[in-house]
């Protein structure tokens, strides 16, 4: 790809996001930090060329290091978005202990 | 022969032995980023469940099959690069060279399948272990500590791209890397630097291992714009000058240097107040390192991610400012709240306040037909949340209509009430933002204020000295009863100014520890 296909490609995603990011609301600002992070994680695929490629020891290390750190983002990330995600409850017919009468 | 040396003209195969007398073949590929479309395919199909996962969050019911859809994005992009470049054969471009027998893959210079295998693992172990334990009030830290990684990650990436531009595809003919590739990862591993380093002060910051305080340094707003002035000017020699084998330019190593000192010195001088707007900013900071990082490996998924994630924390920043009525470059600039003791012990005189005791707050709160809630950060420090919502449950049961207020900047992270009291089972539906709930206190009965002070400050409306001014803040002064819960009368908030509400007729001051307030109060209701 040139240069000009990646460029266009990074300015309408930066649209995508604009307006993708006005619609969330504002209660899941919080997984929506956590999401955002688990995906920048996808830098995972650079971390991996580098440990596949590398040519020298240093490189080898430099490259399984950021595999580790961006794993570490990628299921910590994914994990803890779900269990917010998990808490965000509707208002129940039957309350643990209230009455229902709301 | 070392690896430097060697300059082969595209779409030719070579065979040499490195100094370790291994033997090596290869191919270089007749464009340096021709890719096989399916492999291209892939990685745009993972970029588009990002998008499906960000989605997903504008509703909650939506919110877990976003999630969903962000996992099998990100399987896609690993599985993708793995198959790629663990087959056994390389692919290099359209030139797809086979393994020959002297071609040691799995030397000591490549890391192993399993290796790579092993290094997840570790990776999920931790990050799973992590996000199982972590308490819900410390998400602003987590994320912060989140954030560093995927700054160090990129500035990893980026170095190993210097050490090693062949594998990255970033060499040009002359056989040194393109000058437009050299852009591109030295800002990755700016960009990277400034979010590792930013988000480790703001982290200790949050995590209370420093002081939430601003530090001020002398001259600090020069030497930012020098350091800064000096990475983009370094950034422009670097891609003027011949890097000469891997590694070996040294303006690179000056800039990503500098790149980690300036992401410290931007967060030291930033109060604790304001690090929802640096959390914020940090994450912007994360996506742009990855999306640099996509542009130097040709990557769709990783530029796709990184503009919705650069977009996503720009939007943050924004959405947090407004709500503080402060502009983005206020905030960054820092020192706000410096000088709150000061400023404080300056008011004088002590005014008359009412105070009232648990017993008194929970008799009126049985009388009232409707309570609005306004949490604040206190609230997540005393871990008030649970004993809130039985709080709440309590008056439902005895016919009160009972409504939580959010404000956008309480807490220390875009949308941290919310996930509180979210974990304490209160049901989304009797969470309200700011505007959607503001004109209701001429309604209420009692605006119940459980650790929350600078929001609902009415100087913010009327007072234009105030450093709040212009804060859009809850109109508590409406409600018929304000019950204000507040460790001692002597603290301030952030912004350090006395707030109107204390000394109001109709406000009653519960002064004690937010969580065994709630809890006195549910006794007496419970009685």
């Amino acid at each position: 790809m040139d240069f000009i296909s990646i460029l266009s490609i990074f300015v309408l995603a930066c649209f995508v996001g604009y307006y993708v990011v006005w619609s969330v609301t504002p209660a899941l600002h919080t997984p929506l930090m956590a999401v955002t992070n688990a995906i920048s994680s996808v830098i995972i695929v650079g971390a991996l060329i580098a440990a596949a490629a590398a040519g020298t020891p240093a490189a080898k290390w430099l490259g399984l290091l950021g595999v580790t750190l961006a794993s570490v983002n990628i299921f910590g990330g994914f994990a803890v978005t779900a269990r917010m995600l998990a808490m965000y409850k509707k208002k129940e017919k039957a309350a643990p202990k209230a009455g229902g009468e709301a | 022969m070392s690896t430097s040396d060697l300059v082969v003209p595209q779409g030719s195969e070579f065979q040499f032995t490195d100094e370790s007398g291994r033997s090596i073949v290869g191919a270089v590929a007749e464009t340096a980023h021709a890719v096989n479309p399916w492999v291209a395919v892939a990685y745009l199909a993972a970029g588009v469940l990002f998008i499906l996962a960000l989605r997903g969050l504008s509703s909650p019911a939506t919110s877990r099959a976003g999630n969903r859809y962000g996992m099998i994005g990100m399987l896609i992009a690993v599985v993708t690069t793995l198959v790629t470049h663990f087959p056994g054969e390389l692919f290099y471009g359209d030139t797809i060279v086979t393994s020959g027998e002297s071609f040691q893959h799995f030397g000591p210079d490549w890391a192993s399948f399993g290796e790579i295998l092993a290094a997840i693992a570790i990776g999920a172990i931790i990050g799973l272990t992590t996000a199982r334990r972590i308490a819900m009030t410390a998400m602003p830290q987590l994320v912060a500590a989140f954030h560093s990684l995927v700054g160090l990650a990129a500035v990893l990436v980026a170095v190993a791209a210097f050490l090693n531009p062949d594998a990255f595809g970033i060499l040009g003919v002359s056989g040194d890397i393109l000058p437009v590739s050299r852009i591109e990862m030295t800002l990755g591993a700016a960009i990277g630097a400034i979010t590792f380093s930013g988000s480790v002060i703001a982290f200790a910051k949050l995590n209370g291992n420093m002081s939430g305080a601003p530090i001020l340094l002398p001259a600090r707003h020069w030497i930012n714009l020098g350091t800064l002035a000096a990475i983009l000017i370094l950034t422009v020699m670097f891609t003027h000058s011949p890097v000469g084998g891997p590694g070996e330019n040294p303006l690179f190593w000056v800039v990503v240097a500098l790149a980690f000192a300036i992401g410290f010195l931007l967060i030291i001088p930033i109060g604790g107040a304001d690090m929802p707007v640096v959390v914020s900013m940090l994450n912007s900071y994360s996506g742009w390192a990855a999306a640099a990082m996509g542009f130097t490996l040709h990557n769709t998924a990783m530029i796709i991610t990184g503009a919705l994630v650069g977009s996503s924390g720009a939007i943050l920043s924004y959405i947090m400012c407004r709500a503080m009525n402060r502009s983005f470059i206020s905030v960054i600039a820092g020192g706000f709240g410096a000088d709150a003791s000061s400023s404080s012990s300056g008011g004088g005189e002590q005014r008359p306040y009412k105070s009232g005791s648990a017993e008194d707050a929970a008799y009126m709160l049985e009388q009232a037909e409707k309570v609005i809630i306004i949490p604040g950060y206190g609230m997540a420090v005393a871990q008030a949340q649970h004993a809130l919502r039985e709080m709440a449950d309590l008056l439902k049961e005895k016919g009160v209509e009972v409504k939580y207020a959010i404000h956008p900047v309480a807490g220390r992270m875009p949308g941290h009430m919310n996930v509180l009291l979210a974990e304490a089972n209160v049901p989304y539906d009797e969470v309200f933002e700011l505007e959607d709930i503001n004109s209701e206190f001429a309604q209420a009965d009692v605006a119940f204020i459980i650790g929350a002070n600078d929001v609902v400050n009415p100087a913010a409306k009327t007072d234009k000295g105030s450093p709040i001014y212009g804060m859009p803040v809850f109109d508590v002064d409406k409600a018929k009863q304000v019950f204000f819960i507040k460790r001692s009368m002597g603290g301030v908030g952030y912004a350090g100014v006395d707030n109107d509400v204390f000394y109001m007729d109709q406000t009653m001051m519960l002064l004690a520890d937010a969580k065994k307030m709630v809890e006195d109060i549910n006794k007496a209701l419970d009685a």
